[in-house]
Order: structure tokens, then sequence, then C-alpha cells
């Protein structure tokens, strides 16, 4: 057993619903017990998503727990298949329902008897992997399903486009600011001039993973996502790939070097190099910013980085090559990973932390003072609590890191927005600094003057106990609409009774 | 004209019943909650719960592994390391221990290992059984007071006052989670009666849990705690009162009738305290009077709710509700009954488990004006032109008493003033 209030990564079955969930006319059933639908309500609070998930629940409930699911999961998928006609159905165990051990690939068997839709069985286990190589692993699974599946039926479509092309793989649904760096990707591989083929899982349909060997070659730019389909693609269809991660000013350029070479082993003759020093100066401010007078009280400034290994190690390159600023350390709570961590950011930092302990990154974050933090949302907070300025780059994320602005990580434009998380963590961080050494921002007097200080009103013990047991953001407003309605009412001494009186004959909607 | 109940295939969305910590820990100041569950659990809190996971709050996650699993581990050691630690870090008046589907289906014996921990540690350890195997979102709650109802003192050993003999009545514990300040409320309301509350359950901290005594009066002011009053009936031969829930101006004076009437008090200047209560509400009345809703059904507080929007002059076309208890919910039913002939209005149909898929078409078919639902079809049924409330608004929001009645329209309306003012603007694009 492990004590643990906070984790990084989800749940195994939450990476397949995400990918199940990202392709279109896909349908999940998740075999577990009442409640384990959580993943709907992130979708359409975070996503803010104007669709219904495709995800539903078999319910192991008591019944399932005596005599076994039986017909049920059956019922579910073929029920499904006739609701909704998907062209995929992705049954998906959960933690609960791998201990029961039914055969669920049974089900999927006997269910594919009598369903038009195609099932599979989500191959995970719960107890040893975690949300993203899940989702990993889910995605190389119905890739390979759909590839194998047009092979047998002598409809896969390997002739290459006559351009040069690229799939792009392992954009997905609650993913950290995806929506915008695929935007950002769209633009890049334009400017390029490289078609794109396809990009899965987003918005793909099943029925096209057959025309994917039309690329050629494949862009996985999320280390965590889509690294086994990337690797199934090169062993099946000789597909080469590229998995350097555009983010930051050295690494596009190394991104678009790798393609430039690689189209040049298709005897295609490219030169990028121009069309990186413009965009280099133009497009993106970072270079000139970091130069520029502003950033040189980020001399000597210290950070820490902490998040998945993608934006993690990327983070730590920009910080160090590109902004000049010194990184204490440098981690990442993708485990899996850590070998790929150690050897980008080594020569970087110093020290290098692999740990899903937010207890130990918390402590080792109080202990060496960085002047910023660049982590997930558990950074912010431990930032909070010990008054350093974090900027967050990489998941677990809340609701603020679905802007509705175009907020990319990734290409010329995502420089440009990590630029400003930086320069913004630092000065934050400065004006904190000043206004603590001169005595802090004066507001004593505003902040007790309410409205009736001339009025002479008393609170009593009991009323002011309750006063202070309402949120201090609407404090302030309850005292100041009690003390009008005691005005009104012609008494100057507020008791609990008149407080709640207040209450009941305020009409809020008035105020 | 009855009321028709019907029971659909359970395929809703709801919380888990672990979520009740998340308000128990708060209200019980001194308690320390320990999840033994996996990281499923673990993800579900930290997501459900937002912003409070990060102001160190007195919950936890005891995941199991896989050597927790295959019983590679021995649960009373690991356990034990994990209380240690505890104890020693928040020193907590009393550790709950959340039993979830997972230690269901392994079968791990925390009741067993309970007291014998307890008595190693020298910390008092309520096992409640809240998985989602058999319950759902607030009957956690009720899984948790039906434990801690086991321990409530017989005797008062702190104060050796003869206090019950001043009582006008028997004494009287109410049962039920609801912030202080509701508490205070219902306490004046009461005591304007000349009744005297002897004690809540559960209390702010362990060790006020209230004396039960045999033939104690108790009083539930939820409709989910349907163990709980059991627990008190037969472990405790406590006497329950069965009456409508102190939701809405309607229930609340019901509700102190009631009481009124078991402990033989006339009810003095109800009548007009609650007309004056509806008084304050007509403007939010004037917004839904003939607008029709419909529950969805996962938080059991759905009874009570369409009972008080009925009497506001509502129309309810259908009650969503998990499950259904229909003695311990009996007064409350007789009341909605009551309420639809006074209204001049068509029983709701009240189901049971009911079947979200086959709900939405429901929902697409009678357009109602108003869907009261969770956060996973609220977006998307906006996005259909659907006014949607969200249901667990109501469990956190302070629903009980005449006093915060308001609250209640407040939260029903929004949607509709927001939605109409919207699409009163110029832009299409809202409407």
């Amino acid at each position: 057993m492990k004590l643990a209030y906070w984790m990084y990564a989800g749940p195994a079955h939450i990476g397949t619903l995400r990918i199940a969930s990202s392709f279109t006319n896909v349908h999940a059933i998740m075999h577990a017990p009442l409640g384990d639908d959580y993943f709907n309500v992130m979708r359409s609070m975070l996503e803010r998503d104007r669709n219904f998930t495709p995800v539903t629940a078999s319910i192991v409930d008591r019944h399932v727990l005596a005599r076994g699911s039986q017909e049920k999961v059956i019922n579910n998928i073929t029920r499904k298949d006739k609701e909704v006609k998907p062209d995929l159905v992705v049954l998906t165990p959960t933690c609960t329902s791998s201990i029961l051990q039914e055969d669920l690939q049974n089900f999927v068997n006997r269910a594919s008897l009598d369903s038009q839709a195609d099932i599979i069985l989500a191959d995970v286990n719960h107890y040893r992997v975690n949300e993203l190589q899940a989702s990993d692993r889910t995605l190389e699974q119905i890739v390979s399903f759909y590839i194998s599946k047009a092979r047998k039926a002598k409809v896969l479509n390997t002739t290459k486009t006559t351009r040069p092309s690229v799939n792009i793989i392992g954009i997905l649904s609650l993913g950290f600011h995806g929506q915008h760096d695929l935007i950002e990707l769209k633009r890049l591989f334009e400017d390029l001039d490289i078609e794109i083929n396809q990009i899965i899982p987003e918005s793909a349909s099943v029925n096209d993973l057959r025309l994917l060997p039309r690329a050629w070659f494949n862009f996985v730019p999320y280390r965590e996502v889509g690294l086994l389909t990337a690797q199934y693609l090169q062993q099946e269809l000789d597909m080469p790939f590229i998995d350097t991660t555009p983010m930051g000013l050295t690494d596009i350029g190394h991104f678009v070097q790798s393609i430039q070479s690689l189209l040049n082993t298709f005897g295609i003759n490219k030169d990028y190099e121009s069309y990186l020093q413009y965009q280099t100066r133009h497009t993106s401010q970072a270079a000139w910013f970091s130069k520029s007078i502003d950033c040189q009280n980020l001399t000597g400034k210290t950070a820490i980085v902490f998040g998945d290994s993608t934006h993690a190690a990327a983070m730590t390159q920009i910080l160090v090559l590109e902004m000049n600023i010194r990184v204490l350390w440098a981690g990442t709570y993708c485990i899996n990973d850590a070998d790929w961590f150690r050897s980008r950011v080594q020569s970087l930092c110093s020290e290098i932390v692999i740990t899903d302990d937010h207890n130990l990154i918390g402590d080792m974050i109080a202990r060496t003072e960085p002047n910023a933090i660049f982590g997930t949302q558990m950074e912010r907070h431990i930032g909070k609590r010990l008054n350093i300025p974090c900027g967050v780059i990489s998941s677990p994320v809340h609701i603020q890191n679905f802007p509705l602005s175009y907020k990319p990580f990734l290409g010329f434009e995502g420089t440009n927005q990590i630029a400003d998380l930086v320069y913004n963590s630092f000065t934050l961080g400065m004006e904190d600094h000043l206004l603590d050494l001169f005595g802090g921002h004066d507001t004593t007097q505003i902040l007790t003057d309410t409205l009736s200080s001339g009025a002479e009103i008393n609170w009593s013990p009991d009323a002011l106990k309750e006063l202070s047991k309402i949120p201090g953001f609407v404090r302030g407003k309850v005292k100041r609409n009690t003390e009008k309605f005691a005005i009104k009412q012609g008494h100057s001494f507020i008791s609990l009774e008149l407080m709640y009186e207040a209450k009941e004959k305020i009409n809020s909607s008035e105020s | 004209m009855n009321l028709t109940f019907e029971c659909e295939t359970g395929n809703y969305h709801t919380f888990c019943p672990i979520s009740c910590v998340s308000w128990l820990y708060q209200k019980i100041e001194d308690s320390f909650f320990l999840v033994i569950g996996t990281k499923t659990c673990g993800y579900f809190l930290q997501n459900a719960m937002g912003v409070m996971i990060f102001a160190e709050p007195r919950y936890a996650m005891a995941e199991l592994e896989e050597g927790d699993i295959s019983a590679q581990l021995n649960d009373y050691e690991e356990l034990k390391r994990l209380c240690l630690k505890i104890k020693k870090d928040r020193n907590p008046g009393v550790i709950f221990w959340i039993g979830t589907c997972t230690t269901e289906i392994i079968k791990m014996d925390l009741e067993g290992i309970a007291p014998k921990l307890e008595a190693d540690i020298r910390i008092p350890i309520i096992v409640a059984r809240a998985n989602g195997l058999d319950y759902a979102f607030t009957q956690g709650e009720d899984t948790v007071l039906a434990a801690m109802a086991q321990r409530c003192p017989d005797k008062n050993l702190n104060i050796p006052s003869n206090n019950s003999e001043k009582l006008a009545h028997r004494p009287l514990v109410i049962f039920g989670s609801v912030p202080d300040t509701v508490v205070q409320q219902l306490t004046n309301e009461l005591s304007s009666q000349n009744i005297t509350i002897t004690g809540w359950l559960p209390a702010s901290r362990y060790a006020e849990l209230p004396v039960i005594k045999e033939n104690y009066y108790v009083i539930g002011v939820n409709p989910f705690l349907s163990r709980t009053a059991t627990t008190l009936m037969r472990r405790r031969k406590a006497k329950l009162i069965g009456a409508p829930f102190p939701i809405g101006p309607d229930g609340t004076r019901a509700w102190i009738e009631k009481i009124c009437s078991v402990v033989k008090i006339n009810p003095v200047g109800l009548e007009n305290r609650e007309r004056a209560i509806w008084n304050n509400l007509e403007e939010y009345i004037k917004l839904i009077k003939g607008k029709s809703v419909f529950f969805m059904g996962d938080n059991l507080l759905e009874i009570s709710l369409a009972r008080f929007l009925i009497r506001c002059g509502m129309i309810v076309y259908e009650i969503g509700i998990p499950y259904m208890d229909k003695r311990y919910q009996g007064a409350e039913l007789e009341l909605l009954q009551k309420t639809c002939i006074d209204m001049k209005i068509k029983m709701p149909k009240i189901v049971e488990k009911p079947d979200n898929h086959n709900q939405l078409d429901r929902i697409r078919d009678l357009k109602p004006d108003l869907v009261i639902t969770g956060m996973a079809h609220a977006n998307p049924l906006e996005a259909r032109g659907i006014n949607t409330k969200w249901s667990v608004e109501f469990t956190f929001a302070h629903i009980h008493g005449f006093t915060n009645a308001q609250d209640i329209l407040e939260l029903v309306t929004r949607p509709l003033r927001r939605n109409s003012n919207l699409a009163a603007s110029y832009n299409e694009a809202y409407r």
C-alpha cells in the first residue's frame, strides 16, 4: 500500500478512453462499478465538449460479483451497436474488473457475432501501466487491428502520395494544449511544403486507418503517446518516423533538419535553412527577447522543471540554452521513460529527479528554493505555499489549462508563448520581492473601510463567528448588506438572528 | 391519482460514494479519512475535489498495489504502517477507513482488522463501505454515519449534569451532515418552538458524538440516510420520526410540525413564518411558474427538490433517483403526492436506477425548460438548446431550513435567468 493523495498520471483506463473518444464514431464501454465514468465529466468540463462523450459503463454491481457478468456486457455492446452505430466498440477493463478475472475476450468474441461494429478488448494491465502508457498501447492496438484487417481484405493502400506527406500521431483529447499545438504543427508542415496525410486519433475515422501507409513518414509530437504506433508502422510497413518535439527554437531547428535529411533519403532535396532563419528572426520573438535588456534581470536566476518527459525535457533545454537560466534540477514522473529523459537533460542541469511522489518534489523545491518553478498544477500549488511563482508546462492540469485563446507550446508561435510564460513568472517574483522590501501594498485602511464605518454598528460575538465562516471573497459583501439591512430596520446591534433574517429578506438577485 | 414508480437499467452517471469524504472531513474537524482503493479512486477524488486537494486535506488514499491484490503483503501490517504515519503527521481524533470496490472484491476484512489496530495505535478507527458496487454518491455519507451511529456513547461521560430533566420532551437527536451554519439555523427554528436538540450525528468533533439511548427520538435532515435510520432504530433502539425533509419552506414547516406533534408541543407561528418566506421568494417564483423540469437523478435529493419546485408552480416530468427507500422517504412521498393534488398537476413518474440513454431520448421528446443533471450531460445538453442545472451543486449549497429556501431557487433559476438574458442580446449565437 502507498499513502498518497495526488497522482501525476491517471489510471490505465483513462488512457484507453482518451484514445477511443478521440476517434470519431468509436464507442468505449467500461466494465466498471457505478461512478467510474468520471471520464465523461472531465471531457465535458475541461474540454467543454458540446457532444456527449461516447463512453458508457456496463455496470459491475453485487449481482455481477455473485454470478458474473453473464450476458450483461454482451447485451450492452450489442445495444450500443444498434443505438449509435459505431465503427468500433472498445471494451475497457477497469481496476475493479481486472481483479474479477472475467473472460472479457470471450464477451468480445460473442458480441462480434451480433454486431455491425468491430469490437476489441483494450489490452492494458491496470496494476502495471498508467494512463499515458495505456493510451500509447491502445492507439497501437487500434492501428494494428485496422492495418491487419485492411491487409486481409486487400484494401491496404500503400501507394505513397505524390508529394511528400506525413501522419501526425498522438494528438488526443485532454492533452496539454494539444489542440493549439495541432494548429501550429499544421502551419509548420505547410511551410515545409509537406502534406498531412492523417492525424490520429483526434477526429480520425478508423475506416481511414488503411490509408496511413500513404504517408512518406510518421511524426510523433509527444513521447508519451504514439511511439508504439510509429514503431509498429516502421516494422510492418517500413515507414520511418521523427520524434523530435519542435518545442523551443533549438529543437524546432533539429526537427526541421531531420525532416530535411529524411526527405533527402527519398531523393528530394530541400533546403530549409533560409526558412528557419527567417522564422527565428521574425515569427518567433523569443531569441530577440532573450537578448533584449528586459531579460537582463533573468541573469543568475534559478528554476526547477518537473512534468511529463516531453515537456520537462524541452523546457529544461529552453531555460538553459535559450534563456540562460540556471536549472537547479529537472525531473519527470514518466518513470518508464527515465533513460531517455536522463540522456536529454544530463548536460543541462546537475541533478535529475525521476519520481511520481509529489511529497518528494515538494520537499526538493523547499530545499533548493528556486526563483521560479515550471511544473504541473501540483507544483503550482507547492509554489503557492512556498511563495515561489510557477508556470504550468505539463499535465496534470486544470480547466485554466484549456484556454480559449491560442496558446500553443510547439512551433514558432509556441516559442513566443513560452517566453511570455517564463518572463511573467519571474517578473511576478521580482514584483513580489520589491513589495516585500518596501513593506507591501498599503491596503489595510481600504479593507476595513466598510460602508457603515461611521454608523456605529456592533456585532454580537456569535454573529461575528458566523461571519468568519463565510468564504473570504463574499464576506465583505455579506457584512455590508447585513449592516445596511440593520440600519434600515433601525438596529445598531447585529445578533445572529438578525443576520439570518437579513439573509432571508435581502433578495440576492437585486444586489 | 397515484405516484408511479419505475425501475430502469441502472446505466446512469453519478459520483462514486467515496466523494462523501470531501464534505465529511470538513464537517468532522478532527477526522482523517483513509480511502483504501486503487488509482481509479484516487483519480476520481483528485479531479472531483478540484482545488480542495491542495489545501492539505485530511484525507488520503491507501493505494493498493499488485502485492496487496494478490495477498503477498499483509493487510494488517500495511494498514498499521500507514495509520501510524497519519497519527504522526496529523494526530487525528478518529480515522475513517473507506472501503471501496476493490476491498470488497478481494474481501479485505476491514471490520475485522480495525478493532485490533485501534487497540494497537490507540486511535478510534471507523470502517464504512462506501463503494460503487452497492451505493451512489450521497449514500456514501449514509454508510459513514451508520458506522458512526454504532460509536455514539450510551451515557454521558463528560458532563454529569441532569440536563435531560429540564427538557420539555424526550431527548431528540438529528442525523445528517450539514454545515455548522445550517445546524445553527435549524437549532434556532426548533428552539423557538421550545424544542431542544440533544445532539447531532455527526457533530463537528468525534469526541462530541451525541449520546443515543433507547427510546430517544431521532430524525433525519437528508433523504439519503436510510441505513443510518435503520441502524439507529435497530441497534440503538431509538424512535425514528418519519417526516418530510426540511428542504424548502413547505418541507421545513412539515418537518418541524411533525417533530412538534411527536413530542406533543403545539407549534407557534409556523404558518406566518412559512408565508413570510414564500413572500420573499416571489421574484424567483415568477421566473419558474408553469415551467417544466426533468430530474435525471444522481444524488437522492430529487424527491424533496421536486416536491418544493412543484409547490413553486413548476411542472415535473420525471424524477430520476438512484435508490428509492419508500419507508424512510414515506412522509416525503406523501407530501409530494399532496402537493401535486394541491397544485393540480399530473403526478410525476419516479424512475429508480434510471437509464441515461433512455432519459436523453425522453428529454429530446419532452423538451423540458430545465434539466437537473450531472456534469457529464450538462454541456452537451446546453449545446442542444436545453437549460441545465448541475445537480451536484445542490449537495454542496445550503438548502435546508427556512433561511436557505432562497438559495435553492437561486440555483434553479440561474440557468433560466442567464440564458434568457443572453438570448435577449443581439447575437443569434447565444440562442
